[in-house]
């Protein structure tokens, strides 16, 4: 199995990039989010089958799986952006820090506040740089130029393109290329001080180098975010995530420390599917 | 026969010869090419005969009895005074008509852009499909109204039994039976649907991913809708908005019934006013002596209504190009 054994190599680099920037103490695990047996409808068809799963607190869970299997549409389920899809149904509970997210009382513009989403496709708005930046915190009501200006700096250098924009703040964010596009949009993401990221294929539509700059910059983001990330990369799923789920036509497979899923899986359809037998 | 021909599968029949042949296949081809082509002529012509009266009647023509030959340019563009029909002294001055022009179609555009704006966010945003299988054939119906009918509402509807109790009755304004206000109100509305459909069709554009985006960063749909759909459909916004005007501006039946035919220099909206366009009407109608200056000047005015409409696309053009965000 060699396949296997290049995913090891993969694991055993990533320890000891681990054990050079790990810069906080290793602690208990927090669950963020809670699962449970979640169904998930797009009008008389169901999508997601009794899906339950703990995120744990500052990590970066992967959802792997071929493709239509469900992975946007759990993915969206975290932010309850399925909800502007009309004729959507679903069951089940998801708690985030133990408040169930679809209960009644809750703010949805609030909940999205705090769980940000990255697309595929990068969606800057035909604004300028800094107003694509300024979006959220002005949507929530953050109007002085001083505090904005600060929180753009601060998201752009999060996501590493800080060096890259800061002397052309006031250009169309269309003009940047796609690379710079997605980390735009990872920083307007990040601008709304969210605590949870999730991240629907980032970087599938970018060259192998702006690829490996988004991988990174999870890497960094880690330390004090809580990130979801769909990929249907499996070599990048071994590079960045803690833990990996599997999804196929619906239903969780199989959810576990990545090192350990890639290399002992326990169900025959997670071992068909990453020694690449389908999908 | 080649081997490929005859291992095809496919039972295409190969022409054989490159060779153009008389056929009816052929003939049918030009046919239909000769016809589009008159077709297309047949407009590019019209609008080339329009421009060569217009030019030949109001600026120059050999005889010497265009408009221009006998009226200056600037007399036309600064006196203050239209009056073509006295015994006397004529006056030739545009600027009441232009007043007219623009003052009710700067009314009508301040009631039928927002209203227009407000509805097609609403239909693009807001409204269930069900919703909108109702609205919009009411305002194709509203679109479909003949304008004469909208001067007739305005004059036995809209002045009496609305401006007048407000204005008159209640805040002691002198409201004319002919005015400029009432006008206005019906250009307005028969502007709305133009606006509405256009403008819909620009938000309906904006990709599914920039409205996800918005919402995904914490926006409620009113956030959405004016802080990222409108600015992404502002150029289809913009253009809608220019014809609309040039509409508004072009619009003549409804003016000439609703606010009369006293060409007067004034902004207050409760007089009567004369558009260009109601001029036309007036002279066009009446029995004015072919070749008199007074019928003449019916082409310097028409010439300025379309120097204005013209500058309004030309407008519209460019602000299409200027601000279009490209999509894929
Ligand atoms: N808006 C929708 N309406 C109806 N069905 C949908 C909708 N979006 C997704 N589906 C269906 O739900 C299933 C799961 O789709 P989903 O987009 O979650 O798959 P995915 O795992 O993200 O696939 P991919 O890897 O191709 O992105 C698919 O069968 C898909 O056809
Ligand atoms: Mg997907």
């Amino acid at each position: 199995m060699t396949l296997m054994q290049s995913f090891s190599e993969l694991m055993h680099q990533r320890q000891q990039r681990e054990t050079v920037n790990r810069s906080r103490p290793v602690e208990t695990e927090v669950t963020k989010l809670d699962v449970r047996n979640l169904n998930f409808f797009y009008g008389d068809k169901q999508a997601l089958f009794d899906v339950s799963m703990r995120v744990a607190e500052r990590s970066v869970t992967a959802f792997i799986g071929p493709s239509g299997c469900g992975k946007s549409t759990f993915l969206r389920t975290l932010n309850r952006m399925n909800d502007i899809i009309e004729g959507t149904g679903h069951n089940g509970r998801v708690l985030l820090e133990g408040q169930d997210i679809y209960a009644r009382d809750v703010d949805v513009v609030a909940l999205r506040k705090r769980v940000g989403m990255v697309f595929q496709k990068s969606t800057p708005f035909p604004k300028s740089i800094f107003e694509n930046v300024a979006y959220g915190p002005r949507v929530a009501g953050q109007n002085q130029y001083k505090a904005l200006v600060e929180i753009v700096e601060q998201s752009l250098k999060r996501a590493a393109l800080w060096d890259e924009v800061k002397d052309r703040m006031n250009d169309s964010a269309l003009a940047l290329s796609g690379g710079q596009q997605q980390r735009l949009c990872i920083a307007r993401a990040l601008a709304t001080n969210p605590d949870v990221l999730l991240m629907d294929e980032p970087a599938s539509a970018l060259d192998p180098a702006s690829t490996a700059r988004i991988e990174d910059l999870i890497f960094e983001l880690k330390q004090n975010y809580t990130i979801v990330i769909v990929t249907h990369n499996m070599q990048q799923a071994a590079r960045i995530s803690d833990r990996t789920a599997f999804f196929f036509q619906g239903y969780l497979i199989e959810v576990d420390a990545t090192q350990k899923l890639f290399t002992t899986p326990t169900k025959k359809q997670t071992e068909d599917y990453i020694t690449g037998r389908f999908g | 026969m080649s081997v490929a021909q005859a291992t095809s599968p496919l039972s295409i029949k190969r022409p054989s010869s490159l060779t153009r042949r008389v056929s009816w296949t052929r003939a049918r081809e030009q046919i239909i090419r000769a016809v589009l082509f008159l077709c297309g002529a047949l407009s590019l012509l019209t609008t080339a005969g329009i421009i060569i009266v217009l030019f030949t009647e109001a600026i120059y023509s050999f005889g010497g009895t265009a408009f221009f030959q006998s009226v200056s340019i600037t007399d036309f563009l600064f006196d203050t005074v239209w009056a073509p029909q006295h015994p006397d002294h004529p006056r030739f001055g545009i600027l009441p008509l232009l007043c007219g022009t623009f003052v009710i179609a700067g009314l009508g555009g301040l009631i039928g852009l927002p209203i227009g704006l407000a509805s097609a966010i609403y239909l693009s945003e807001y409204a269930k499909p069900k919703m909108r299988r109702i609205v919009k054939p009411v305002l194709e119906i509203l679109a479909g109204i003949p304008t004469v009918v909208y001067g007739y509402f305005a004059l036995v509807f809209v002045t009496p039994y609305v401006l007048r109790p407000i204005f008159q009755t209640w805040l002691g304004f002198n409201v004319d039976i002919f005015n400029a206000l009432s006008a206005g109100i019906v250009v307005g509305v028969m502007i709305i649907p133009t606006v509405c459909s256009l403008s819909e069709d620009a938000l309906r554009a904006v990709p599914r991913g920039l409205r996800e985006a918005g919402y995904a960063l914490g926006s409620t749909k009113f956030d959405v809708s004016l802080k990222v759909v409108v600015p992404a459909a502002l150029s289809g916004i913009l253009a809608s908005f220019l014809l609309a005007m040039a509409r508004a501006i072009g619009e003549t039946m409804a003016v000439t019934i609703a606010a009369g035919q006293q060409p007067r220099l004034t902004l207050n909206p409760f007089r009567g006013m004369e558009t260009m366009t109601a001029y036309i009407v007036n002279i066009s109608l009446g029995d004015t002596e072919a070749g008199s200056m007074e019928y003449k000047s019916l082409y310097a005015v028409a010439l300025s209504l379309f120097v204005i409409t013209l500058l309004m696309n030309v407008l519209a053009q460019w602000v299409l190009k200027r601000f279009r965000e490209v999509y894929e």
